[in-house]
C-alpha cells in the first residue's frame, strides 16, 4: 500500500477558512507540499499580508509575520537581511501587492532582495466585498464598475510578471494558472525553483499563481474554471518571465 | 486495492475532483456534510487507477490517494 497522495504536514489540520472552490486555500497546499518535500518547514518564515491571503494564518503551521496592508515585501526585506538563513515567502493577493503595495514590491525586487513572493492573482478585491483591483480584467464587473471595467475610465488591467522582468535584479519570475491539473504541477514545480534559488541565495524571486474567486464573481466554483480558462488566461499569459539560471546557460 | 478517502471534515463541496477523474468514478453525494456542503462519493472503486489528479485539483487537501497492491 502506497500513498500517492497524502495532506501536507505543512498545514494544521483543521478546515481552511476560504469560500468552498477558492484556490487561495489550492495555493497555500501547493506551498506546503514544496516545503515539506524541502524539509524546511522549521526554517519558514511566512510574512502575512492584508486581504483573503490573511486567512492563511490560522492554516499555516510554520511561523508568521504580520504586515501592515501591502508591505509584506518590506517586512520580509527587514526580515531576511536579520536572518538571512531562514526560508522567507510573501504571499500576497493583488489588491494588497498590485495597488497598495506597489511601491514596496518594486522597490524590493529592483534591490533583489534574497526571498520569494508569492502573488495569488484573484482579480478582485476579496475580503472587502468585490471591489475593481488593479488586475480586473476588461468587462469584468465588479462592485465598484457595475458595468464591467473600461479602459477608458480605469485603465488596463496590470501584468506584474511582465512590470517586474524588466527589472535587472530579479533571479525568477513565472506565472502559472491553477485552473488545470496541468497549471498546478507546473505551479508546484515553478514554487520548487524559487525556494531552491532563494536557498542558494541567488536573489529575488516572484511566483504568479493565477486564482478566482467564486464568491465576488457571482458564479460556481466550476463556472469561475472556465471563465479563467476564456478570459483570465489569454489576457495574463502563463509561462516564465525570467529566469537568470537559463540566460546564463 | 486503490482506494480514495474523502475527509467529510475539509470537504467543502466544489466538485473539482468530479470533473477532473479521468475515469469518472467520482460523483456528487446526496447527504449534507456536519458542515452543510455535499461531498463527493466514489461510485466505482475498482475502476481507480490512483492517479492522483483529484487530490491535486483538491484546493482543501482534503483527499487521500493510496495505492493498492
Amino acid at each position: 500500500m502506497a500513498k500517492v497522495y497524502t495532506r501536507p504536514q505543512s498545514l494544521l489540520p483543521v478546515p481552511s477558512g476560504f469560500c468552498p472552490g477558492c484556490l487561495h486555500s489550492m495555493a497555500i497546499k501547493l506551498v506546503g507540499e514544496v516545503v515539506d518535500e524541502l524539509g524546511q518547514l522549521d526554517n519558514t518564515m511566512h510574512i502575512i499580508p492584508v486581504g483573503c491571503s490573511t486567512l492563511n494564518l490560522l492554516y499555516w503551521k510554520g511561523d508568521n509575520l504580520g504586515s501592515a496592508h501591502g508591505r509584506a515585501p518590506a517586512v520580509a526585506t527587514g526580515f531576511k537581511r536579520c536572518c538571512p538563513e531562514r526560508l522567507v515567502f510573501a504571499y500576497q493577493g493583488d489588491g494588497d501587492l498590485a495597488s497598495i503595495g506597489l511601491a514596496e514590491i518594486i522597490a524590493a525586487a529592483n534591490r533583489g532582495e534574497n526571498f520569494t513572493v508569492i502573488f495569488a492573482n484573484n482579480s478582485t478585491y476579496g475580503m472587502t466585498g468585490g471591489q475593481m483591483a488593479p488586475t480586473t480584467l476588461i468587462g469584468q464587473k465588479a462592485t465598484t464598475c457595475k458595468m464591467g471595467r473600461d479602459p477608458a475610465d480605469s485603465g488596463y488591467p496590470m501584468k506584474m510578471c511582465e512590470l517586474l522582468s524588466t527589472l535587472e535584479a530579479p533571479a525568477f519570475v513565472a506565472r502559472y494558472a491553477l485552473n488545470t491539473p496541468k497549471g498546478v504541477n507546473e505551479a508546484r514545480k515553478g514554487i520548487k525553483k524559487a525556494f531552491e534559488y532563494q536557498m542558494a541565495g541567488k536573489g529575488f524571486t516572484f511566483v504568479e499563481l493565477l486564482i478566482n474567486c467564486p464568491t465576488n464573481w457571482g458564479m460556481s466554483p466550476l463556472q469561475t474554471l472556465e471563465y479563467m480558462e476564456t478570459n483570465t488566461i489569454p489576457y495574463f499569459k502563463p509561462g516564465v518571465y525570467k529566469d537568470k539560471e537559463a540566460e546564463v546557460k | 486495492m486503490n482506494s480514495v478517502q474523502i475527509s467529510a471534515l475539509f470537504c467543502k463541496g466544489c466538485a473539482y475532483c468530479v470533473k477532473f477523474c479521468p475515469k469518472q468514478i467520482l460523483e456528487m453525494g446526496t447527504v449534507r456534510s456536519r458542515k452543510g456542503h455535499f461531498n463527493p462519493v466514489v461510485t466505482d472503486p475498482e475502476k481507480c487507477i490512483a492517479c492522483g489528479i483529484c487530490a491535486t485539483m483538491c484546493p482543501e487537501a482534503a483527499i487521500e490517494v493510496t495505492k493498492g497492491e
